[in-house]
């Protein structure tokens, strides 16, 4: 089982939303995070005087597959994600060694 | 529009107040009442309408204090919250009980002449002779002047928000009220030494007396405590401290435009048709001042500032507080848009200063408090012997432009130096600053003992 994470644009949460909902993604954690890139920050303008902006507000999903799906998901949510401009985000991938549903105490691929 | 009774009836009226007495209307039990009968009860009508008209009025500029709630919590953070609304809920009861206790009578009571120029007594507690105006009643008179009271102070605390010790903010609340602006009021709305002027110094509903004098506490308040944390970056340059809630500041600025048709249209101090010309010029500046405000920022940063569009209508009505009877709508238009104008450059010129004001309030209650004062002497279009003259742009010369520079000045420079007074004594007993710790953690907690916002404390 792996855990895939991605850090995308808020506005394109829907998107990546309805992308999963489509590939019969059972299940996925979002929350609202902040965070720097490359990019690293925009100044703007309040009355006046100038502000860094250097911790964007970005949101996080976390989706647990079946190592047999990793990819599709992945290019799925790149492909429901993606701008083309600066600060498009990040997904990655990790190994979940153990993955337990409270409810019933199933495991593995169960669980998920 | 001449039949209204003005200002210079005020000493005249002193002490005089008597009870309204509906004149007897005798008729016999079945006949219609005569012309004669009927036209006995209009001065009684009038005194009726004329304080009810004052009480809404009071509750219009009470209201203003939910305009001010909302403004300055708006343009400040989060963290701290509760203790800027703390401070607003005490300066209104200040406001009341403070300006009952010692205030009105400095501004209102005693004699006129010699040291009663500049500082009145007596008639203590609303005791017999406590001065009223016109068909007022004692009370209605009272209740309308210590809802304006309390605003001076407010415009202290916005300019000192989020580092200033609570207890310190509050006893500056209670001295400005219990005499530094009494005195003032005293100079010209309480029949002093500048209402004596042969051309009196005109202030109808306060730019001077009630804005110069919180924006310019505001200014040495501010500037005896310092800025914020990372309100200056390491090489000196201004950098914003955005305030967590737009909608809140804006909201605000919309409940003081509403309150304000209770400032200026009550300070006629009576029901008559010339308020709606003074509701016509407040509605017409704060709308020029919001409008060309907008387009400054547009212009100077290409993107349209909210906070200082809101900042730009209260310059507005703070500049045309002064002006608002005297001046026609057009000249309330142009007093709107320069004033509008004035606050863009002003918080800039503050900033660099390295004044910290969070809401604006040294530029929108001083610095155009400043600019409606003194365009009374350009714009007046009225004359009245003893009240007003025509200002420099309606044929009627310097007179009155002089008068105006002469309050205006007065009144900074005594207030100026109250303040500095008051505040060195604050400061060397409460202290007025706040540790850095709390002022990081937020003033909340600390202060009041839970916070303005966040998640629920407890788990039950």
């Amino acid at each position: 089982m792996k855990l895939i994470t991605a850090v995308i644009k808020p506005f394109k949460l829907d998107d990546v939303k309805d992308a999963l909902k489509a590939a019969n993604i059972t299940g996925v954690t979002v929350s609202e995070v902040r965070g720097f890139g490359r990019q690293g920050g925009h100044v703007e303008t309040y009355r006046g005087a100038e502000y860094k902006v250097d911790l964007i507000p970005k949101v996080r999903l976390d989706v647990l597959v079946d190592d047999a799906i990793v990819d599709d998901v992945v290019n799925t949510i790149v492909k429901a994600a993606v701008t083309g401009k600066i600060g498009d985000g990040k997904v990655w991938v990790t190994e979940a060694s153990r993955v337990v549903r409270i409810r019933t105490g199933e495991e593995g691929r169960d669980a998920i | 529009m001449r039949s209204f009774i003005h200002r210079s009836a005020r000493i005249a009226a002193l002490g005089s107040f008597t009870a309204i007495a509906v004149p007897a209307v005798a008729r016999a039990a079945d006949a219609p009442p005569s012309l004669e009968d009927l036209q006995s009860l209009v001065p009684s009508l009038q005194a009726s309408l004329d304080n009810v008209f004052i009480l809404i009025a009071t509750a219009l500029v009470v209201f203003m204090h939910a305009g001010f709630v909302l403004v300055e919590a708006g343009l400040t953070r989060a963290k701290n919250a509760g203790n800027i609304v703390m401070k607003n809920v005490m300066t209104t009861a200040v406001g009341a009980v403070v300006f009952f206790l010692v205030g009105f009578p400095i501004a209102f009571n005693g004699s006129f002449d010699g040291l009663g120029k500049y500082i009145g007594a007596g008639s203590w507690f609303l005791g017999e002779g406590s001065f009223a105006y016109g068909n007022l009643s004692p009370f209605t008179f009272f209740v309308f002047q210590a809802a304006f009271a309390a605003t001076a102070a407010t415009i202290v605390s916005g300019a000192m928000a989020e580092r200033t010790v609570f207890g310190a903010y509050v006893a500056f609340a209670v001295l400005m009220t219990a005499i530094v602006y009494p005195v003032v009021v005293r100079w010209q709305w309480g029949g002093g030494w500048l209402y004596q002027l042969s051309t009196p110094f005109h202030d109808f509903a306060g730019s001077t007396i009630v804005h110069l004098t919180g924006g310019v506490a505001a200014f040495v308040g501010a500037k005896m405590l310092g800025p914020r944390i990372g309100r200056y970056g390491p090489d000196g340059k201004p950098r914003a401290i955005p305030g967590h809630s737009i909608p809140f500041a804006i909201v605000g600025c919309i409940i003081l435009l509403v309150g304000w048709f209770g400032f200026n249209g009550g300070s006629q101090l009576g029901a008559d048709p010339v308020v709606g010309r003074i509701a016509t010029t407040t509605f017409i500046a704060a709308g020029a001042g919001a409008i060309i405000a907008a387009i400054i920022t547009k212009l100077q940063s290409g993107k349209t500032d909210v906070a200082m569009a809101g900042n730009g209508l209260l310059a507005g009505l703070v500049g045309i507080t002064a002006g608002t009877y005297a001046v026609t709508p057009i000249g309330a238009l142009i007093i709107g848009a320069v004033s509008g104008l004035i606050v863009v450059y002003a918080v800039a010129f503050i900033d660099k200063l390295k004044v910290d004001d969070p809401v604006g309030a040294i530029s929108v209650h001083g610095v155009c408090g400043f600019f409606g004062t003194i365009a009374v002497g350009l714009f007046s279009n009225e004359e009245s012997e003893g009240f007003i003259a025509k200002g420099l742009f309606y044929g009627g010369g310097t007179k009155q432009l002089v008068s105006q520079v002469i309050g205006a000045v007065s009144v900074m420079v005594f207030v100026a130096v109250a303040s500095v007074i008051l505040f060195s004594i604050i400061k060397a007993t409460i202290g007025l600053r706040i540790s850095e710790e709390v002022e990081r953690e937020g003033l909340d907690v600390f202060e009041h003992g839970a916070p303005g916002y966040g998640t629920d404390r407890m788990s039950a």
